[in-house]
């Protein structure tokens, strides 16, 4: 199945979904959803375009919007990547929908773009932070953290303490 | 009157079987799991943000330390991503070297992997002691070629780091018997043990359909039948001249695991020894500049790492750091289905499954 | 010949003799018993010394290494090296700890193990007590250990050694039964119940020869007695650590440790006794012979040790009341019914012999046949799996 093919499929599925093709600066065949229907689509591309195996979940901080990425792949058909975008420009409470009841694979890593990148996942079985511990202050990938040598005794009172460690 | 409870028990930090600082709360009724959860981030050490600050080249070593067990393949990983974010060209010779330092990783992991699988299982270090054995004349190799044993730093962006001297592929050429001798020995000896054979047959099932959901990848996705291969579905480097075959097993369960181990051995020696026959003469690596600045873009490349699917996703704003430096790692990825195959086993199971995803905790919590 | 063979016991006359010379009779029987249990005692930790040495090694040249090398010439020293080291650790009680429990473990857990010497036959006339009902003793002494890892595991306060402690119960009352009806078919066989006579019993024929069943179930009985591989899921090292005695440290795990290999020595000696003919076979001292074998059937723990992987427990409980226990049963039927037609003798033991090897077959094949079952149904799903992931597409 070409990217054309696909594109035009997922085009027809969706004809009231504005689902754009990220031409420049990607090596990669992108497609860019919108937030809100992004559940939807994701679930139609593993159920009628075969893309049954989500790679990777990452998230990448732009200065005016967040950027969540999935990379598909078709395990059943082999071939290249089809990356799956969404722009979030709320940058202060930055929330999408989880694609965890989709692929269950995204579990662990929907957890870690929580931990490291502040983005929520709406309808995820088991949102914690996945790396770092409860309270730690901030969220490291963002591009605002700020990036130095953080002392003991600064961040020894965030560490949740027994029992509830 | 008589009232039974359930056991929470950390399984973890420190434990002797859960390879590394990992921690896994467990509730048990009797000895029996009812619930497990993985806990990680003991060794996160922050290389995704510690990335971001370096030059392309310069993170090179980070990518050593990811799978310290398999650096060869990590580097493999980042070349293949910066290179198709670059637009870098790769010598032949540079192409076919990686191919045997991959095949050889491979080799090295999963002779650790089933080693370890035995040392989980109470095999008292013996199997495990005859892997590290043969670990170690591959090591040599490696240092032969790059000067350390284990954190390589040998694959670089472009090429290899330094051409290989002119006695490693007349030892290498040695080797391959030698190696395809220790995969029958380990079949041989170890395959048919009716006790290993009660402890992994049916234990830790995980069926096809939800590992391919789970986005399980590598020998434990074979192993639960899915024919799928990264060097096959989406050839990168140079795989697509070598013939080899991406053999599965249908149980899906510990012993298919480590049965698919040992087949994906063979079908290494395989490639190395078509590789060691073909490579041809020429350069070693393309010239990159050390402050490498890659056209804005972003690039996502993949590779069949031992353990799974490796992936490097870099995003370039024309300057020479990244500006997003992801990896995915198979280990925390393969772990996603643990709970669902520990479910209903018994806690001794626990560590068989766990060794028998083969992960290593560095790769997990990066 | 005859000097070599009675030397230990000759020196005994001899001392006894020069005891007589200054010393009232009474005097002379307490000094001979307590230099007697004294004996025993030193034995018991010569032993420990000898077999741990001897442990690494033969698990270091199985696995292809060399072991302990550096402690003295080829590292002879070494057990004595950690034996001081095992001592002058720090004794840690863990807080919440049963104080008390935990106190007593360690010392309750040593005192059946060396008790247990003193019904064994060391060579021809070299036995502390020739009880009549030696059998008896030794199984009643086998049970105690129980009750002290249960202590041990629970005056812990962990989890993981409370773990061992269930897993401790469960396995060595389950393995008492095999065990004991193993001995019950010696018991028949020799007619007697003092270790000595079950010695003299075997002149002819070992009874190894004669019921090899009972020889196995009674290895495998006390293989898990002795928690070693495959039955070491009490302390198994990757699953729960260290089982009952993972809290212990220095002074109080070295008692553990002792009465470990103590016991090791009893196991296999009691092997040697009740099936392999004990101080008997010509030529060399009898106590030499006695020597020997025990050292060639812990050697065969040794291996077993570091070459198997261990049990899962519901695995290990199964084999024993599913597999040894049948087998048993019927063996000592078996052993009973040809023991009460024929007379002793070259028909018996040859009647005996091929009818255990056939049950021993029957019971191996129908133990493959679950395995080859339980390997059939493990497919059967993967491959329902692998259809469920396909559907019709061919692969």
């Amino acid at each position: 199945m070409t990217n054309e093919e696909i594109l035009s499929k997922l085009k027809e599925a969706f004809p009231d979904v504005a689902i754009q093709v990220q031409t420049e600066e990607t090596k990669d065949f992108t497609l860019i959803v919108p937030a809100e229907r992004l559940v939807e689509v994701a679930t139609h591309l593993r159920d009628h375009l075969g893309f049954d195996y989500l790679s990777d979940v990452t998230s990448v901080d732009y200065p005016d919007r967040f950027e969540v990425v999935y990379h598909l792949f078709s395990m059943k058909r082999g071939g290249g990547v089809l990356t799956l975008k969404v722009h979030l420009p709320d940058k202060e409470h930055p929330e999408v929908d989880s694609v965890t009841p989709i692929w269950p694979g995204a579990n662990y890593q929907e957890r870690e773009v929580y931990d490291l990148m502040g983005i929520s996942f709406r309808n995820h079985p088991d949102l914690r932070r996945i790396m770092l511990w409860d309270g730690f202050p901030g969220h490291p990938l963002r591009k605002d953290f700020e990036n130095r040598l953080y002392t003991y005794k600064e961040l020894e009172p965030t560490r949740p303490k027994p029992p509830n460690w | 009157m008589l009232k039974t409870e359930t056991i929470t028990i950390n399984m973890g930090p420190q434990h002797p079987s859960t390879h590394g600082v990992f921690r896994m709360v467990l509730t048990l009724n009797g000895e029996t799991i009812v619930d497990l959860k993985p806990m990680f981030g003991y060794l996160h050490r922050g290389l995704e943000k510690t990335s971001e600050s370096r030059t392309y080249l310069q993170a090179v070593p980070f990518t050593d330390r990811l799978d310290y067990i398999c650096s060869m393949s990590n580097n493999f990983a980042y070349a293949v991503a910066v290179e198709k974010l670059a637009g870098i060209e790769v010598p032949l010779r540079a192409e076919y070297i990686r191919v045997i330092m991959a095949e050889l990783t491979r080799l090295v992991n999963h002779m650790l992997a089933v080693g370890f699988l035995f040392n989980d299982l109470g095999a008292w270090y013996t199997p495990v002691v005859y892997a590290f054995r043969e670990r170690e004349r591959i090591l040599d190799l490696f240092e032969m070629a790059s000067g350390s044993r284990m954190m390589c730093n040998y694959i670089r962006p472009g090429g290899v780091a330094a051409d290989l001297p002119a006695e490693f592929l007349p030892q290498l050429r040695k080797m391959i018997p030698h190696l395809e001798n220790f995969v029958r020995e380990i079949r041989f000896y170890l395959s048919d043990n009716e006790i290993f054979k009660a402890r992994a047959v049916g234990v830790g099932f995980l069926p096809a359909d939800m590992a391919v959901a789970y986005s399980i990848t590598g020998p434990v996705l074979r192993a639960s039948g899915v024919k799928y291969d990264v060097r096959k579905a989406e050839p990168y480097s140079i795989y697509d001249q070598f013939e080899f075959d991406v053999p599965t097993q249908v149980a899906g369960d510990v012993y298919a695991r480590y049965l698919q181990r040992l087949d994906e051995m063979d079908e290494s020696l395989k490639i190395l020894r078509q590789a060691v026959e073909r490579i041809p003469d020429g350069e070693y690596a393309t010239k990159v500049p050390s402050r490498l600045r890659p056209p804005k873009g972003e690039a996502y490349a993949r590779i069949e790492a031992p353990k799974g699917e490796l992936g490097f996703y870099l995003v370039s704003d024309g300057s020479p750091n990244p500006y997003r430096w992801r990896n995915r790692p198979p280990s925390l990825i393969n772990l996603s289905a643990l709970r669902e195959m520990c479910l209903g086993h018994k806690v001794a199971d626990v560590v068989t499954i766990l060794g028998s995803i083969d992960i290593t905790l560095a790769d997990v919590d990066r | 010949m005859q000097v070599l063979d009675d030397l230990w016991i000759r020196i005994a006359v001899w001392f006894r003799g020069l005891l007589e010379s200054f010393l009232p009779p009474w005097a002379v029987q307490l000094t001979m018993d307590v230099l007697g249990i004294l004996l025993l005692i030193v034995l018991g930790i010569v032993v420990v010394l000898a077999f741990t040495y001897m442990e690494r090694k033969v698990i270091a040249r199985v696995g292809d290494r060399i072991g302990p090398n550096r402690a003295g010439p080829f590292g002879i020293f070494q057990a004595i090296a950690d034996a001081i080291k095992m001592l002058t650790k720090e004794d840690v009680t863990p807080t919440n700890a049963d104080r008390w429990l935990f106190l007593a473990a360690p010392i309750v857990v040593i005192i059946p193990a060396v008790l247990l010497y003193a019904v064994l036959p060391f060579g021809r006339g070299m036995v502390g007590v020739d009880l009549n009902i030696a059998v008896v003793f030794v199984v009643a002494m086998g049970g105690i250990p129980i009750l002290t890892m249960l202590m041990a595991g629970w005056a812990s306060n962990n989890k993981y050694a409370l773990l061992g402690a269930f897993r401790t119960v469960a396995q060595l009352i389950s393995y008492e039964v095999p065990m004991v009806v193993a001995l019950l078919t010696v018991v028949l066989l020799a007619g007697t119940m003092s270790t000595v006579g079950i010695v003299e019993a075997q002149a002819s024929f070992p009874f190894a020869l004669v019921t090899p069943v009972a020889f196995v179930v009674y290895m495998l009985a006390g293989l898990a007695e002795l928690n070693r591989t495959p039955f070491d899921l009490l302390e198994a090292d990757s699953e729960i650590v260290a089982g009952y005695f993972i809290e212990y440290s220095g002074m109080k795990f070295a008692m553990f440790f002792l009465a470990e290999y103590i016991n090791l020595f009893m196991v296999a000696g009691m092997i040697t006794t009740l099936f392999l003919a004990g101080w008997q076979w010509p030529i060399l001292p009898s106590w030499l012979w006695f020597l020997i074998k025990v050292v060639v059937v812990i050697f065969l723990m040794m291996w077993i040790r570091a070459t198997f992987p261990r049990f899962r427990i519901d695995q290990m409980l199964g084999f024993a009341w599913k597999a040894l226990v049948p087998v048993s049963l019927v063996n000592l039927f078996l052993v009973a019914l040809v023991a009460k037609v024929l007379e002793p003798g070259w028909a018996r033991t040859g009647v005996l012999f091929v009818s255990n090897l056939a049950l021993l077959a029957g019971a191996i094949a129908i133990m493959a046949q679950v395995a080859r079952k339980r390997e059939e149904r493990a497919r059967a799903a993967g491959e329902a799996a692998i259809k469920r992931y396909y559907g019709s597409e061919v692969r």
